[in-house]
């Protein structure tokens, strides 16, 4: 045994033994770091949910001026209302009581952040979950309805915390919600269709 | 604690080859009949021990309710329904399981009050409450992704709801509440993914941290209502004066204790195995409908308190962070409590009433959490979530060289 002792303290090169069990160290942690890489990116969305998400085509001649329709884009419920001329009217005049009226803080393609928040003011689609806690705000069209005061202009209320948006999607104050509804990208290939997922800045895949 | 050899039993036979190889009675020794824990133990120290009779109950249904539960979006709430009306006494153990889950935190809740009313978080055990704290985290987060299991309406929204916290953190919440998903929204990857984690990953964290949790506790030894240390003071034998061995003394005083929790479990389990709503909500006896919110969501009641602080601020980043914020108090709190005594016994009435104040608001929050945020229900909850931080963020303002009252040497006990 004597042969493999261990040397003497004052033999031992103490900076090379540093080096070595930091450059050792290093290596392992880069190695684990690269080992991970498997397991983390397994969470992201597989092959089969990102072709599922492809986008949707709707026709909007058989929705009633006033009517209401969801469609599914993505997992998510997307709203598409057939604004009547006394709903974009209501747009008007309470400014003062949004959060956000010009929509600057929220999230829009450009063609949408514009006073209507839309391509066409008679036709509103916005993503139909609230932007606090993703609930489904629920339609609350009629004016002045009791458990929302004489001057509600008509919009949506999510029945989970509360918050309160107009017929353009936009937050009223005293709302837990910060942003107004999310618009996603779509576009209109003639009158009377609608495509929810492409416009002229996306893919033909559809990918944004 | 005695380490020679003559402290322990001669064996002779099996048990003497027994212990040649495996140390049996010098652990029931160190562990049992020779680790000494104080005399004075009253009520608030049986919920220890149902924390970990709690975790049994789950561990054990939990297994044979897997070998029944099919995950998958299309077959996850069919088979909890199976369970309920064609396995064999399967409702008993669903419903044990989801007893379970609640009577687990209420032992952990009315644990933790035991730890602030006798300052057990205080050194030199800060460390066993740090490892406390992780088990509750973990208990939460195994309680959550447990919920989404049957995939009800409510376990859908719920999950909905709590994944989306993450994404109000600035930049990376997006991404991040994708990555957590699976998919563009609440989905079967997700449920497959929680599934996982609920049965397999959580529960070995949680044994882990209880082991730790356990370990940290024998190294100080288990404080007490007056917050002295047994050790300091003992007898020419080197045992603590004011200790007693914990068996026989404290694993059959427990018996006791663990005997009325089952009582009252059991009764929960065949009587009122909702508890009207409380513990299993109407609305999960609906499938998950992703176009479809419930009239009302409301978390299960253990988690409450927080939502309702996550409700009461009218901004949702502001929201997320004080409901986070909330919880690391708990975290910081040996850190935050100045007072050089333990025990509140021994504490002026300022720390009695700040303590009363935070209960109060913790279980108001806890109410108004399953209330619809409207009218004097809001402005109740912002004051409590007020008050439930000023305990916090006061605290070492207030219990700095606050004036306690003379701490015994030895504890307080007589013989009944």
């Amino acid at each position: 045994m004597s042969d493999i002792a261990a040397p003497a303290p004052a033999e031992v090169d103490q900076d090379r033994r540093g080096f070595l069990t930091i450059a050792t160290t290093v290596t392992g942690v880069i190695g684990v770091a690269f080992a991970a890489v498997p397991f983390i990116e397994s969470w992201n969305p597989s092959e089969r949910a990102r072709a599922a998400g492809a986008p949707v085509e709707v026709d909007i001649s058989k929705i009633e001026p006033g009517q209401m329709i969801t469609v599914v884009y993505r997992k998510k419920p997307m709203y598409i209302v057939h604004r009547t001329p006394e709903m974009v009217a209501s747009l008007a005049g309470h400014d003062n009581r949004l959060k956000d009226p010009q929509s600057k803080d929220s999230i829009q393609p450009a063609y949408a952040k514009n006073d209507t928040r839309a391509l066409r003011q008679d036709f509103l689609v916005v993503e139909g979950t609230c932007t606090h806690l993703g609930c489904l705000p629920k339609a609350r069209f009629e004016k002045a309805l009791p458990e929302l005061g004489a001057d509600w202009p008509g919009g949506f209320q999510c029945p989970c915390h509360g918050s309160r948006f107009d017929l353009a999607g936009r937050v009223f104050d005293g709302s837990p919600a910060s942003t107004n509804l999310r618009i996603p990208v779509y576009s209109y290939p003639n009158d009377h269709t609608l495509i929810i997922g492409v416009d002229a800045t996306t893919t033909a895949t559809g990918a944004a | 604690m005695a380490t020679s050899d003559d402290t322990l039993p001669v064996r002779t036979g099996f048990l003497a080859w027994l212990n040649k190889r495996l140390p049996v009675d010098a652990f029931i020794r160190d562990q049992l009949t020779g680790y000494f824990a104080p005399k004075n133990f009253n009520f608030w120290y049986f919920f220890g021990v149902l924390s970990l009779v709690a975790l049994v109950i789950q561990l054990v249904t939990g297994i044979f309710l897997t070998m029944h539960y099919k995950v998958g979006d299309t077959t996850a709430f069919d088979s909890v329904q199976y369970i309920m009306r064609e396995v064999p006494y399967g409702w008993l153990l669903r419903y044990m399981h989801s007893t379970g889950a609640s009577a687990f935190f209420i032992v952990v809740y009315l644990h933790m009050f035991r730890a602030f009313l006798y300052g057990s978080y205080k050194a030199p055990r800060e460390l066993l409450w740090l490892f406390g704290m992780m088990v509750y985290l973990a208990l939460m987060a195994e309680a959550f992704m447990g919920y989404v299991l049957p995939w009800g309406n409510m376990s859908f929204w719920g999950a909905q709801v709590i994944v989306n916290l993450f994404g109000t953190i600035p930049v990376i919440g997006p991404g991040l509440v994708e990555w957590i998903r699976g998919d563009y929204g609440i989905a079967d990857a997700t449920l497959n993914r929680f599934f996982s984690l609920h049965v397999v990953a959580v529960p070995l964290v949680l044994l882990l941290l209880v082991a730790l949790h356990l370990v940290a506790l024998r190294q100080n030894g288990s404080n007490n209502p007056d917050g002295i240390e047994i050790k300091e003071k003992k007898g020419p034998d080197g045992r603590p004066l004011d200790g007693i061995p914990f068996h026989p003394y404290y694993t059959l005083k427990d018996l006791v204790g663990v005997g009325v929790f089952l009582v009252g479990f059991a009764i929960v389990v065949f009587f009122v195995p909702t508890f009207g709503g409380l513990f299993l909500e109407a609305p999960n006896y609906e499938p998950a409908n992703p176009l479809s919110t419930p009239d009302e969501i409301t978390p299960v009641w253990y988690f409450t308190p927080y939502y309702a602080i996550l409700r009461a601020v009218p901004d949702q980043r502001m929201g997320a962070l004080l409901m986070a914020l909330s919880i690391v108090c708990f975290i910081v709190l040996p850190w935050l409590d100045r007072s050089p005594v333990k025990s509140s016994r021994y504490r002026p009435l300022t720390w009695k009433l700040a303590l009363a104040i935070f209960v109060v608001s913790f279980i108001g929050l806890g109410y108004l959490g399953l209330q619809k945020p409207e009218g004097v229900y809001v402005v109740l909850a912002r004051l409590f979530t007020v008050l439930y931080f000023a305990f916090f963020v006061l605290m070492p303002f207030y219990t700095r060289g606050e004036s306690t009252s003379r701490v015994p040497g030895r504890v307080t006990f007589s013989s009944h």
